[in-house]
């Protein structure tokens, strides 16, 4: 076992430690969105391993430095670092959720276990590969429109949240 | 090298942990983070399928990793409308458990 | 030597290093604003006041580690150390010489910026879990400060890699080395996002002018309020790590890092770096804060405009006169 696949494991169980912590944790909000910075940070240092390095800084900057930042300020702002709510009214719908997710979950991994895909290991990445050059040269050539997109779409998010988090003047 | 099928099963565990967390929890904001959860899964999925196939005839291929980026771009955007949606809902409400959320205007 | 050995030795010899001068900077500091502001103990405490080190040292050490009653342990424990790991975490990719440098990424500056990112959660939970109104208000003031300036910081950090056409911080600097400091040429784009690189960080770093979030006037001492002792004394260390690893990058990445005639370049690095150091002392002790609004207007209104325009002017420098000419 080499030391990337030693560091893979680790950082893997890891996030998937924390994410159940997130989710499971149901007696402090504050500690579940610590848990989903935990898992960010952890599934940047596995991009890292993946030899996807700018996606790797992109995940720490966006999803740590601001979206769960985001979510820490909801929290504060809005005083909910305890939620004990009244018990639910629709266990049946939640318990079928929890077995369909289970086995769909289960089918992909026996599935994966049978593929001839990761038979072999995949080759030495080329040059250029995970970097910012290529990454910006296909951004605005072949993707220049999903750009474009993309860039109405947070001009028309930052708009919407105004508007939805904006107290009313009366 | 990482195995890569592990790679794929991580993924695949996230991604049922999110839908776990939409599907069980009541706490508007837990269920934002479990659907940033479920993205981060499949970013990891576009991750790994493009470090297996990660040259087309000896030129890097990145197109991956460039979904990817939109895929945070697009998380971004829903994050920011969502907490937005849960402030109003917590105005109207005095609650962000979202069984208590059953009118269609109020 | 392997890469990773490679890294590990040279990143430990840099932290230690780094957490010595920030130390030794509190001394210096104290002697500076004693000259500065008519303060006597320092100048006086043994030969030269060097004593006034150790008598702070000493009080730290004896104060009661205290951990309020209804505060959250465990993350009021954690918050320190993370904050100073964080921090001296980014010093990975900074260049002090052609050698002396830990890991040089293709992605440095973008590492940088991203793990710089970070510092804003263990501040927060340092705020969050001591349970007092005045440590949550200043980590609120403290988060919404960091993500503010942390855009224009990313933007006039980006006028440096146009320039170089690289994100490589040793390529940044041979690019300097070769043709000029960007922050002399190109005249105008290099000097102006320097300023705001610099102010950035100084918001960053919750510095006066920028450090509404331990205003003691009105927050007692913001985010430190509940800390004692040596969790304190950690605190502010990360304060002045965060400064002095922010004058090393703005050297590498403005001034040139190891380049100057005469003397090796570690020399010159060290000497650039000190430089910005001593600057953010004399600022600190020269100006007053600013109001909570003020801050935030400053940079939505003109640091975030100002560094999008450079950018911008960077690339057609570059488009037009080619790299670094």
């Amino acid at each position: 076992m080499t030391a990337e696949t030693i560091l893979f494991y680790l950082f893997g169980g890891l996030a998937v430690i924390s994410a159940l912590g997130m989710v499971l944790n149901t007696r402090n909000t504050v500690a579940s969105v610590l848990s989903l910075v935990v898992t960010m940070v952890s599934l940047g240092a596995v991009y890292l391993l993946l030899e996807a390095y700018l996606v790797a800084a992109f995940q720490i900057m966006v999803y740590g430095g601001a979206i769960v930042v985001l979510f820490l300020f909801v929290v504060m702002l809005l005083n909910l670092s305890t939620d004990e709510f009244p018990p639910s009214k629709q266990r049946l719908i939640k318990s079928a959720f929890v077995i369909a997710g289970v086995a769909i979950l289960a089918q992909i991994l026996i599935a994966l276990g049978h593929d001839p895909l990761f038979a072999t290991p995949p080759e030495a990445v080329p040059e250029g590969y995970g970097g910012y050059r290529q990454v910006g040269i296909l951004l605005y050539t072949d993707y220049v429109l999903l750009v474009e997109m993309a860039s109405l779409l947070l001009l028309a998010a930052i708009v919407g949240a105004l508007i939805l988090a904006k107290r009313k003047i009366d | 090298m990482l195995p890569m099928d592990h790679v794929i099963a991580l993924s695949a565990i996230l991604f049922t942990i999110g839908v776990l967390g939409v599907a069980t929890r009541r706490n508007l904001i837990v269920i934002l983070m479990s659907i940033e959860l479920m993205l981060n899964a499949v970013n990891l999925a576009f991750v790994g399928f493009n470090r297996i196939w990660s040259q087309v005839d000896g030129v890097a291929a990145i197109d991956g990793q460039i979904f990817v980026l939109m895929v945070i771009a697009v998380a971004a955007a829903e994050v920011a409308v969502g907490l937005g949606i849960l402030l109003a809902m917590f105005r109207n409400r005095d609650s962000v458990n979202v069984e208590e959320v059953n009118l269609l205007k109020w | 030597m392997t890469p990773l050995m490679h890294g590990f030795v040279w990143g430990l010899v840099i932290a230690t290093v780094l957490v010595t001068i920030a130390v030794l900077s509190i001394w210096f500091e104290r002697k500076f604003s004693a000259r500065m502001q008519s303060r006597l103990g320092p100048t006086l405490v043994g030969p030269a006041g060097i004593l006034q080190l150790v008598a702070d040292a000493l009080k730290m050490m004896q104060k009661e580690d205290l951990i309020p009653e209804k505060a959250d342990s465990i993350l009021f424990r954690l918050a320190p150390p993370f904050t100073v790991l964080f921090t001296l975490s980014v010093a990975a990719v900074i260049p002090f010489s052609e050698n002396v440098l830990a890991a040089d990424l293709d992605i440095g500056v973008l590492f940088m910026l991203a793990v710089g990112g970070l510092v804003v959660f263990p501040v927060w939970i340092a705020g969050w879990s001591s349970n007092n109104k005045y440590a949550l208000l200043g980590a609120m003031r403290a988060v919404a400060q960091g993500i503010a300036y942390e855009i224009p910081l990313v933007l006039s950090a980006m006028v440096p890699v146009v320039l170089a056409q690289s994100m490589r911080f040793s390529d940044i600097i041979s690019v300097q080395a070769e043709t000029h400091w960007f922050v002399i040429w190109p005249l105008g784009p290099g000097l102006i996002a320097f300023v705001i690189f610099f102010i950035c960080s100084l918001a960053e770093a919750n510095r006066i002018p920028f450090d509404i979030p331990e205003a003691e006037s009105e927050l007692v001492a913001g985010v430190t309020t509940e800390y004692a002792g040596m969790r304190f004394g950690l605190l502010q260390m990360a304060e002045y790590l965060h400064t002095l690893i922010a004058s090393a990058v703005a050297a590498a990445i403005f001034f040139g890092g190891w380049d100057g005639p005469f003397a090796p370049g570690l020399h010159w690095m060290v000497l650039k770096t000190l430089a910005l150091f001593f600057t953010i002392f004399w600022i600190r002790w020269s100006l007053v804060r600013f109001r909570s609004d003020q801050l935030m207007a400053l940079c939505w209104k003109y640091l975030l405009p100002l560094s999008l325009l450079l950018v911008m002017v960077a690339a057609l420098f570059v488009h037009y006169c080619g790299v670094g000419a």
